[in-house]
């Protein structure tokens, strides 16, 4: 919000280490809390359904925003991950009736377990050799979940898993599910907030910044690398999990590379290396799709013909939305965080403009 | 006409909708919703599939609608992704359609519980698992055709007729491609190489299938098979009739499930001349020489419109569409009788969809019947054969191994 400090009022480690310093910051939080807890009882279904999966998405995206946008390395084997987290909770839940409350940390920590053997390479290799690596292990691990009955539930690579209960209570609506998943991303939020600014996040963000530098004042590149990775992957595998439980059924072929892509392009047209930038991309993303939609569908029919209406929705759907992501990338290079950053400074003094 | 007058037209229609709006609404639709690829990875199925199924509820609607009730199909694009198809169910829902028409099989795969909590019936003809064709198990989702295990069984059948009548010491190569749709017919096959007796070999093919030349080799020189059954998609099909070619082996002893069998793919191998001989599995009848077919081309003629579109020159694709669009006015047109007026709710186009029988539209369908406990409605199939520059009906509809199947239906998968 359009808020700062006069001047620099903090007496107590408590008041520095706080995430929102400022009253009007944790005010604004609040506010937006509560809407996000009870406006979606006043929506239709149809809403809750987009916003349910905006929440994945940001889950998602979160994730790999830690390791490009703070760690520096590229991931384009982001979606393996999370079809680690989906089987991994799958079998979990249906051979030994697990909860989600243990299989959920259980699919993102063997994310993480194998996000981690995945970062190895980048040890040795940076930027689009990087790319390549991760590349190989999206397909090794497609291959795999592919190949292995034991893992796949079988020839049709599927299992179907009964929805996340609470206190008994089996939680199968789009408004019960979306309580369901707004808790886990704003646990995710949380914890990339507080993640990025401690000793560790700084440590990405020395190596992502120069390396060598980084090992010059003390930095263990071989760790912090590879926690970069499992962390990263920890977040792609609670996505996957939260997708298998949202849906009720784990499958592979939803996790591809395409799906991998389309992560990237929400952390980078949302802002790398940036919380906000992670969300807004989720949504921009998830949503600009739809809207463009609606309103084909609403002004569309008056520019074109009858039948043609069905293909160029879609197509104008897709071209749209890659135009729109350039004229946004032109505008800010650094994404939609920045632009909502610069919004707030240009407001803050305003109507002055120095 | 220039655009802006195009522009200024839009823009009178729009008041002139407007000014009419109230009094249309009083004329209630059914809505159903279609999902569609016309921008992902299988648009060229999708590009169409989906225009059929349009021109199909065209057609109804222009002779008055399903007993006296207009259709309105909304087509959402999913671009084979699954968010987008969860958000067009939902959006479908919204509309209030009574049916689902699903397209791709991940997204079957992840609507399909959702389907059975909304009690919403879901269509997947060629996508979806095999084991959805029990009813019982899968009470809301529909395959309405031949899934990949009766395309299998047929394919099977198809080679013991053109090898004598018996498979006994004969080889059958199977070429697949390696996903879980190209894998889903193994079980069965494996079932009937011991029934029958005949030795199978399987050579998967690694997405996106467009290098085959170490498998044809395999096939053809190592293997040396009576009969191949290959199971590809997209690009596939057509490398596999060309190596095939390349290497010598008859085509006419090679049969092709449903997703190999377009026109696409003869034109890619090289033309008809090229694959002359190819025989491929059907869900729909193929070819314009069908009634229904006619009128829609005479409808599209009495709208003014020179030539027929595009689309239907895809005949495998196009009727493939008009089949699904068939059926679900069937289903419908089943609930609207049983119900007795046209507020049908979801739950009435299911048991209208499980009444239907004896509805082949000219042969375009198969004898389906369709079941409270099969939502397959039999298995049909229909060979076609790859000759003189068109597709040619080798076989009369047929369902093979009915037993074989059903044991398996029962164990689940």
């Amino acid at each position: 919000m359009f808020h700062r400090e006069s001047g620099y009022y903090k007496t107590t480690y408590a008041a520095d280490m706080a995430l929102f310093p400022l009253p009007i910051a944790r005010h604004a939080i609040a506010a937006i809390l509560v809407l996000l807890v009870f406006v979606p009882l006043a929506l239709h279904e149809y809403y809750v359904s987009i916003l349910n999966l905006i929440l994945v998405a940001s889950v998602g995206a979160l994730g790999l925003n830690i390791l490009v946008g703070y760690a520096g390395q590229i991931s384009i084997g982001h979606a393996a991950f999370m079809s680690v987290g989906a089987y991994t909770a799958a079998n979990l839940a249906t051979r030994l009736d697990l909860p989600f409350w243990i299989t959920l940390p259980a699919g993102g920590l063997m994310a993480a377990a194998i996000g981690a053997v995945v970062g190895i390479p980048s040890l040795r290799i940076k930027g689009l050799y990087l790319a390549i690596a991760t590349l190989a292990g999206q397909l090794i691990i497609e291959w795999t979940i592919n190949h292995v009955p034991w893992i796949s539930g079988g020839v049709q690579a599927s299992i179907q898993v009964p929805r996340p209960s609470l206190f008994g209570k089996q939680l199968n609506t789009q408004h019960e599910l979306y309580g369901f998943l707004l808790f886990f991303a704003i646990v995710a939020v949380i914890g990339t907030l507080n993640l990025v600014r401690s000793r560790i996040g700084r440590a990405f963000i020395a190596i992502r910044d120069q390396d060598i530098a980084a090992e010059i004042i003390g930095i263990n590149i071989f760790r912090y690398k590879l926690l970069a990775f499992a962390i990263s992957s920890f977040y792609a595998g609670v996505t996957g999990v939260l997708y298998t439980y949202y849906l009720g059924i784990a499958n592979y072929e939803q996790f591809t590379l395409v799906t991998s892509i389309d992560y990237l392009a929400m952390i980078i047209i949302g802002g790398l290396g940036s919380v906000l930038g992670s969300i807004l991309g989720a949504i921009f993303v998830t949503l600009l799709p739809i809207v463009i939609r609606l309103a084909m569908e609403s002004w569309g029919a008056f520019l074109f013909g009858g039948a043609d209406i069905n293909n160029l929705i879609p197509s104008m759907r897709l071209t749209l939305f890659g135009a729109l992501i350039i004229v946004f990338l032109v505008v800010e290079p650094e994404g939609l965080n920045r632009l909502w950053r610069n919004v707030r400074s240009y407001f803050r003094i305003w109507p002055f403009s120095h | 006409m220039t655009g802006w007058t195009k522009v200024l037209e839009g823009v009178l229609a729009a008041v002139a909708a407007l000014a009419f709006a109230a009094p249309a609404q009083a004329q209630k639709e059914i809505v159903i919703g279609l999902q569609c690829d016309r921008t992902g990875p299988t648009q060229n199925v999708g590009l169409f599939l989906c225009p059929g199924y349009h021109d199909y509820i065209a057609l109804v609607n222009s002779k008055g609608g399903v007993e006296g009730t207009k259709i309105k199909a909304i087509e959402i694009d999913n671009e084979y992704k699954v968010p987008p198809a969860v958000e067009a169910y939902e959006r479908h829902k919204k509309e209030g359609a009574v049916l689902i028409g699903l397209y791709g099989t991940p997204q079957t795969q992840a609507l399909t519980q959702r389907l059975t909590e909304d009690k919403i019936p879901g269509t997947a003809p060629g996508f979806g698992t095999a084991a959805a064709a029990d009813g019982k198990k899968f009470p809301f989702v529909f395959p309405i055709a031949a899934t990949y295990w009766s395309q299998g069984a047929g394919a099977v059948e198809f080679a013991k007729k053109q090898l004598g009548g018996s498979l006994k010491d004969k080889k059958i190569a199977y070429v697949f491609y390696d996903n879980p749709a190209g894998k889903e017919p193994l079980p069965i096959l494996e079932d009937l190489a011991k029934l029958e007796g005949f030795e199978m070999r399987t050579f998967a093919v690694p997405p996106p299938g467009v290098e085959l030349g170490a498998q044809v080799i395999d096939i053809t020189q190592r293997f040396r098979p009576d009969f191949v059954i290959t199971h590809l998609f997209g690009r596939s099909p057509s490398v596999s009739i060309k190596e095939l070619k390349r290497a010598g082996y008859p085509l006419n002893k090679v049969v092709a499930l449903v997703w190999g069998a377009t026109e696409a793919d003869i034109e890619a191998a090289g033309g008809w001349a090229a694959a002359e001989g190819y025989y491929a599995i059907q869900f729909a009848g193929v070819g314009s020489d069908y009634p229904v077919i006619k009128e829609i081309a005479a409808m599209h003629k009495a709208q003014g419109k020179d030539a027929p579109p595009k689309e239907m020159a895809s005949t495998v694709l196009y009727n493939r569409g008009v089949l699904i669009a068939a059926i679900h006015v069937e289903g419908i047109r089943n609930a609207i009788k049983a119900k007795g007026n046209a507020n049908i709710t979801p739950e009435d186009v299911k048991r209208g969809l499980e009444s239907i029988k004896g509805f082949t539209l000219g042969g375009l369908v198969p004898p389906l019947e369709i079941t409270a406990a099969d939502h397959e409605g039999g298995g049909w199939v229909q060979i076609f054969q790859a000759k003189g520059g068109k597709w040619v009906q080798a076989t009369e509809w047929f369902r093979a191994y009915p037993e074989v199947l059903k044991k398996h239906l029962a164990s689940g998968g």
